[in-house]
């Protein structure tokens, strides 16, 4: 019965809050909208016993990707509603729709449960920490691999982008005072 | 839902762990208010002062005054800002405080007596959501808990209170890697992430404790609980001398109050994590609760003596202490504590 309240109660929250974030043209409701919609996808997991995948989807989307976007969003006025610029509205209907109906019928394929079977079961009295961390590394060694390398030369590359000027303090390095103040003569 | 739960104990009903959310929200929420008297009394005691001493006796009724200057405080909302944003975001950072709380054993469990009507024979159970993974829940709400002071900043349309924000999320997303990773070796040894196990493998005294095998995680997780809490030598949020009140700059009667309530929420959460991960936790009965009580109030007084002993440190060198010397620190800590398990 709680499964049942629950599940319906966070379905409505979470499209209701998804529709927040397409539809609003203020960025600080978008993002909050975002991220209060990732903690609820959270229950889902929870009321279906995977207790494991909840809390990484509480760490990873919410803890650090929602983070990290809000992060970026604070070097703008967020306290403004922004100029949306939308050249062709028929290409984006099209083209919006389109996956819109794929998605549709991608999740709603599940319909005929009879047709579905669990590849690989839970098993009873071992943790579901445990169950996700075996099949990782048997069955899906090669892409959980080659994603930590993807990550890892992502890492990379950022530290390369954002490291140009590391080593050149921007306090108490004078050329920078000076440069400050021959922009100041300047004016 | 799967439990960890030992099988003798009665059913965890609806009702119990209703009672349970209840019994955490008003006994921590007065502990958090009861702390700031302790922080002030405690403080002035090193810094051989007398502290609040004029509203009762010991000034113990300060709290009192306090909390009623606090709720009869005007709720001033900026003119410019996002009002609704403005307003939920105070709520937000005392919310995932409590949530937090929620997966972690506060109290014993009991069973309420038959007599009382309608509750008689209840059993409230020591945790109100026994997951199997409670730690990363912990971490995880812990870590959701710094949308507060990021809307909090960017909704009131205040320069002081952007860079606040900003700090703090700098602050909060790097020091959670720290966090995470030196949890992550006492985890291995154990092989659980539950908080049960974790009390369980060290139920067989001070010498089973994992402190012994993780000293290094253990003064890694203090010190990334720091600055998670903002508290002093991290306490960079609402620096004064540079940020006016950082984040809170705008905020006026409870929903600023509603921030420092999170923050000692947050203060006994960590507190409770170093004593069941680190320090044994719990025992059964009374006694044994008494002495986890014990612990966390040590962890409790050591933030305020580490409060009065030390300055805070600059923006930069926080970030130096986090990426520079913390972080590898535990990886290498993992790396050793992997390769000792594997041998």
């Amino acid at each position: 019965m709680y499964e049942i309240v629950a599940f319906y109660l966070f379905s409505a929250l979470t499209i209701g809050l998804f529709l927040v974030t397409v539809l609003s043209k203020n960025v600080l409701y978008a993002m909050t909208s975002l991220a209060a919609g990732m903690v609820l996808i959270s229950g889902f997991f929870f009321i279906l016993g995977a207790d494991f995948l909840g809390a990484v989807q509480l760490v990873a989307y919410v803890g650090a990707i929602m983070a990290l976007y809000s992060f970026a969003m604070m070097f703008f006025d967020a306290t403004r509603d922004i100029k949306e610029k939308n050249t062709n509205p028929a290409l984006v209907f099209l083209l919006g729709g389109l996956s819109a109906v794929v998605l549709v019928l991608m999740f709603a394929a599940p319909i005929h449960s009879d047709a579905i079977q669990a590849l690989y079961p839970m098993h009873e009295g071992v943790g579901n920490a445990q169950d996700v961390g075996i099949i990782l590394f048997t069955k899906y060694l090669v892409p959980f691999e080659v994603a930590a390398l993807m990550l890892l030369v992502a890492m990379i590359s950022g530290i390369i982008l954002a490291g140009k000027k590391m080593d050149q303090s921007l306090t108490e390095d004078m050329s920078a005072d000076d440069e400050i103040l021959t922009q100041k003569d300047e004016k | 839902m799967e439990t960890t739960l030992v099988e003798n104990l009665p059913e965890v009903t609806a009702a119990g762990v209703l009672i349970k959310a209840v019994i955490i929200m008003a006994v921590i929420s007065a502990i958090a208010g009861f702390g700031t008297y302790i922080e002030r009394k405690v403080l002035a005691f090193m810094q051989r002062r007398l502290g609040p001493m004029h509203v009762g006796p010991y000034g113990l009724l300060q709290l009192a005054a306090d909390g009623i200057k606090l709720f009869t405080k005007e709720d001033i909302v900026p003119q410019n800002a996002n009002k609704f944003i403005f307003m939920i975001a105070p709520i937000i950072t005392a919310a995932t405080a409590f949530i937090a709380l929620s997966a972690v054993p506060v109290f014993p469990d009991f069973t309420i007596p038959e007599f009382i009507p309608l509750l008689g024979g209840t059993f409230v159970p020591s945790i109100a959501a026994d997951l199997n993974i409670g730690i990363l829940f912990v971490l995880g709400m812990m870590a959701a808990g710094l949308y507060g002071p990021l809307l909090a900043g960017m909704s009131q349309a205040n320069k002081w209170g952007i860079i606040g924000a900003a700090r703090t999320a700098v602050q909060f997303l790097s020091y959670e890697v720290v966090t995470g990773l030196s949890i992550l070796a006492p985890i291995m040894i154990v092989g659980s992430l539950s908080f049960v196990d974790f009390n369980n493998a060290q139920s067989a005294g001070i010498g089973s404790w994992l402190i012994w095998q993780q000293p290094v995680a253990f003064v890694l997780f203090l010190i990334a609980g720091f600055a998670e809490t903002n508290r002093t030598p991290f306490d960079l949020l609402e620096h004064e001398a540079e940020v006016v009140s950082g984040y809170a700059t705008e905020y006026a009667g409870m929903r600023w109050g509603m921030f420092f309530i999170g923050e000692y929420a947050n203060m006994i959460t960590v507190s409770i994590i170093a004593a069941i991960v680190f320090l044994g936790g719990y025992s059964e009965g009374t006694l044994g609760w008494l002495t986890i009580i014990l612990k966390v109030g040590f962890f409790f007084f050591l933030m305020l003596w580490v409060r009065a002993s030390w300055p805070h440190v600059r923006p930069d060198q926080l970030m130096w202490l986090c990426w520079k010397v913390l972080m590898p620190i535990a990886l290498i800590n993992i790396l050793i504590t992997a390769l000792v398990i594997l041998v």
